[in-house]
């Protein structure tokens, strides 16, 4: 097929992103410099010290991995074809976030050409781009909204300029009319006809302006998703799905404790000869089987007799951890303050929750003749491709990463391990295989956002808030894939992987993602890990840590609130340390109708909240009635129950306010999930939870009644991140709420944890269940 | 190796595989078909809710054997097919609301919608809140509030 290819932009490497980029990139070394003015003007000069803006309010971690990426952003294409459609194969993953419908509506935009004419792909790994092909920190839209926009209005430059040539017109008298260009005198030519004209003969640099948003008519507007009808019909192919000839299904026998090792299999001939069943071979992992049938791979790793090697953290339990969480606190610093100040100190344990998305962990991989190819729904394909490259003792020019959509990501997905095992498998077998984790293996040996503790002490005096100290201790969460990759790049400083997880990744990432978003005098925010990286298989869950750190620190706000005697909503008013974050609470506070009378234990929370460069506010209403707490539902988790939820977002600027909204939606459901019943309970060095059963995520029976979520019109005109933005500030506000219709301000999340357990757990050997045979009287 | 056959989305199908396989691996993994999805296995997630004679069940939990030749089963490729349109009206609330995210869930939640919504008219009333909130459809994206409102909205027209 023949294209038009755009020229590269002169300026794409250095682009006009404006104010933003201003900000972003005059502070990126003298952090404290821009921090400083925002401290101006502020009226805490009373305050202990004077308060060292933080550095995430300067320059945060969008800033970092969009200066990763800027040396690769011209390589990002915009193809115009002779059949009048557009293509783009984005180095970025879609995951339900959305940024497939949002690239073609930029390239809609900037091409004028109507949306469904408009294909975005998912591109194969490109090692070329190097960090530019991640997806991960909600960056998607904030660093390629200039890059895609530049490439589509050098796009239709170059058509202009060819129906200028056609037609014998001068190009300024042209224009663009929705995939044509029109001259004064109404003749036409279509891109379709322009495309071959217009295509370049070497590389140029061009120069390109774009669209000015007064003009904008499809950024900013709300538009449905442009891969809807393929979900609605079952037509839209994530892994498992995909036809790859002789790719049989593949499952893995996996250990009973977390990270147990292969011994020895007794029986693998018997195995081998079980009805469907090709091929077993010994893995890393554990031992896979490939069947006809995923029903008859499970029937083969039920059979399986293996001997296990222990596991990292064989038994061991929550309790455990916690002590040793524990012994690792750094202490509370003692704050210089008056003698009069008073201290308002907390301390909350957040347990351990499973980042798996409903797409079960899938790949599919073919490994023959010293070449590997790949179909997987990966966040960070790269690093995966040079992984599977490693394993092998290949080149990467003999491995090809196709990437999937993903049925969600959650972070889950930057982690290549599935493919690691099908690789593997593969290669043993010398078959193509198509490898899918059974369910129970996400929550047994599946990655998790790992159980930390937040303390804070903050003192006040008067109407001053004087310091606001806080302390996070954290299992190890495991940043060495992806995140590792853009850090070591911009800060080159990185120990040996395996010694510098904590040192080079967490801690930054931390810095560059946690703030508290009020005027209080001195602010302090330190984390610190126990256990190697991967001692506990973990990993980021829809945001970093902020849904943990805000959490804690909305509840003392509260409590700070309380004890200075001041309304929570007018609290936080108070001391919002910007017009954005100001905006949102005076909005979810008018629509949600702030202080209206509640009956007892009922109540409403509010929360507010900075990350991704934007604002957020949620408030909710929460029923702890004893006959909401206790409503039946057959083998669900009910318990308290958010019936109301308003959340008002701005994300700079909102390029489709319809998917913003899905976004906040499935944020709050997080958000609610986290704060009062999903966790995982490590037990003698395994997680009780199995499945869907075990694992209470947000249900439709835990569901708000009513949400409203408010898209805020633009303010700084760049669009922030979304897809982890609603989190933090949904479990904040449910948190406050809990706290301010129970009379008893929760210290533990989730809320359920130390319950007794609302299951039984399921057997750990053999190590998956048996699907039931009852589904025609059992639904 | 048994024979089984039964009506598919409107066609007999017949294949050949042992009694105890579950139907759900029956469609995807012998006959290719992959509207519904896999998500736990053991009656659950709810990912894979198909009808069988125009009841909601969960494919993963009944094994082959037990289907009868004379059973149809609708997938939701099916679905439409059941009111004789390009799409069931329960398809087109969920366009009409861009319920999907990352999409995974959704056929089976349509598939539990349209049960829902019968189910309640055979009862002889509109869908409640408290039949909401009965659905057990996983959705990890979240998209709960937008299936309730595209629920009541697709029932209209049902």
């Amino acid at each position: 097929m023949e294209k038009s290819r755009a020229g590269h932009a002169a300026d794409s490497s250095r682009p006009d992103f404006g104010r933003r980029r201003f900000l972003g990139y005059v502070l990126a070394g003298p952090t404290l410099v821009a921090a400083a003015k925002l401290g101006v003007g502020t009226g805490t000069a009373e305050a202990a010290v004077p308060s060292a803006p933080e550095v995430s309010e300067a320059y945060d971690l969008n800033d970092l991995l969009r200066d990763a990426a800027l040396p690769t952003s011209g390589l990002i294409t915009v193809a115009v074809n002779p059949d009048g459609t557009a293509s783009f194969d984005m180095p970025r993953l879609e995951c339900g976030q959305g940024v497939s419908t949002l690239a073609a509506m930029l390239i809609s935009e900037e091409l004028s050409l109507p949306l469904d004419k408009i294909n975005v792909t998912l591109a194969d790994a490109r090692p070329e781009l190097l960090f530019n092909q991640f997806t991960a920190g909600s960056n998607t839209t904030f660093s390629m909204y200039t890059p895609i926009r530049v490439a589509a209005a050098i796009a239709k430059g170059q058509l202009l300029k060819a129906a200028g040539q056609l037609l014998n017109e001068q190009v300024h008298r042209l224009e663009p009319v929705l995939g044509a260009v029109r001259a004064p005198d109404g003749r036409e030519l279509s891109y379709g006809e322009l495309a071959k004209a217009a295509a370049g003969h070497e590389v140029r640099q061009v120069d390109v302006e774009l669209t000015p948003s007064s003009n904008f008519t499809v950024i900013g507007t709300p538009r449905n998703r442009t891969d809807a009808l393929e979900a609605v019909t079952g037509r839209k192919q994530f892994a498992m799905d995909i036809k790859v000839p002789d790719a049989m299904p593949t499952m893995v026998c996996r250990p009973p404790t977390i990270k147990g090792t292969v011994e020895s299999v007794a029986n693998v001939a018997e195995v081998r000869g079980m009805p469907g069943v090709t091929d077993v071979a010994t893995i890393a992992t554990g031992v896979a089987v490939r069947a006809r049938t995923f029903g008859q791979c499970i029937d083969a790793v039920r059979a399986l007799k293996v001997s296990w090697n222990q596991g990292t953290v064989d038994g061991m339990s929550d309790k455990d951890v916690l002590a040793d969480l524990e012994k690792a606190e750094v202490p509370l610093a003692v704050p210089e303050v008056p003698v009069l100040a008073r201290t308002v100190e907390k301390k909350f344990t957040f347990y351990t929750r499973d980042n798996a998305a409903l797409e079960p962990q899938c790949a599919v991989a073919d490994v023959r003749d010293g070449k590997a190819e790949i179909w997987a729904p990966l966040q960070a394909p790269i690093l995966t491709q040079q992984k599977v490259a490693g394993l092998l003792g290949v080149p990467v020019s003999a491995v090809t990463v196709h990437v999937t959509p993903a049925g969600g990501a959650f972070g889950r997905k930057m982690f290549s391990d599935p493919v690691l095992e099908a690789v593997e498998a593969s290669q043993q077998m010398g078959k193509p295989v198509r490898l899918m984790w059974h369910r129970v293996d996400e929550p047994r040996q599946g990655r998790a956002h790992p159980m930390c503790t937040s303390r804070i002490r903050a003192t006040y005096l008067g109407n001053e808030v004087l310091t606001f100290e806080q302390r996070h201790t954290s299992v190890a969460t495991d940043y060495t894939q992806g995140f590792g990759e853009v850090i070591t790049n911009m800060a080159g400083e990185i120990p040996p992987l395996g010694q510098g997880n904590e040192l080079g990744y967490s801690v930054p990432v931390f810095h560059l993602t946690v703030n508290v978003p009020y005027k209080f005098g001195a602010v302090t925010q330190l984390l610190n890990e126990i256990y190697e990286y991967d001692r506990i298989p973990s990993g980021s869950m829809r945001n970093l840590v902020n849904p943990d750190v805000r959490t804690a620190q909305e509840l003392v706000v509260d409590q700070l609130a309380a004890e200075m005697g001041k309304d929570p909503y007018r609290f936080r008013r108070e001391f919002a340390d910007d017009q954005r974050a100001l905006a949102v609470l005076d909005k979810v506070a008018e629509a949600g109708q702030w202080g209206r009378p509640m009956a007892p234990r009922t109540a409403q929370g509010i929360s507010v909240h900075k990350e991704y460069k934007g604002a957020i506010a949620t408030l909710v209403e929460i029923d702890c009635r004893p006959e909401t707490v206790n409503r039946k539902v057959r083998d669900a988790v009910t318990g308290p129950r958010v019936t109301k939820a308003v959340v008002a977002v701005d994300t700079g600027l909102a390029v489709n306010p319809r998917g913003l909204e899905a976004q906040m939606q499935g944020g709050l459901m997080d958000g609610i999930a986290q704060a009062l019943t999903s966790s995982k309970h490590l037990r003698n060095g395994a997680f009780l939870e199995a499945s869907w059963d075990n694992y209470a995520y947000t249900r439709q029976w835990n569901a708000p009644f009513d949400v409203q979520i408010i898209v805020m019109p633009p303010t700084t005109g760049q669009p922030g991140g979304a897809g982890e933005f609603g989190v933090p500030s949904a479990m904040a506000a449910v948190a406050c709420a809990y706290a301010r219709a129970t009379g008893t301000m929760p210290t533990s999340f989730p809320i359920n944890h130390n319950d007794p357990l609302f299951f039984e757990p399921k057997p750990y050997e053999p190590p998956l269940v048996q699907s039931p045979t009852d589904g025609l009287t059992k639904y | 190796m048994p024979q089984h056959t039964f009506k598919l989305n409107g066609e007999q199908v017949t294949v050949d595989v042992e009694d105890d396989v579950r139907l759900l691996w029956v469609l995807r993994d012998v006959l290719d078909v992959t509207g519904p999805k896999y998500g736990c296995g053991i009656n659950v997630c709810k990912a894979c809710t198909s009808h069988i004679n125009g009841k909601a069940f969960n494919p993963c939990s009944v094994r082959v054997t037990d289907i009868e030749p004379t059973d149809e089963i609708t997938t939701i490729e099916g679905l439409p097919g059941t009111v004789g349109q390009p799409l069931h009206p329960m398809q087109q609330a969920w366009l009409d609301r861009d319920v999907a995210q990352c999409g995974y869930c959704q056929p089976g939640q349509i598939m539990a919608a349209v049960d829902k919504v019968r189910k309640a008219r055979a009862e002889g009333r509109e869908i409640s809140d408290a039949d909401l909130d009965e659905i057990r459809n996983v959705c990890r994206c979240g998209t709960y509030t937008r299936i309730r409102e595209a629920i009541r909205a697709g029932a209209e027209h049902m």
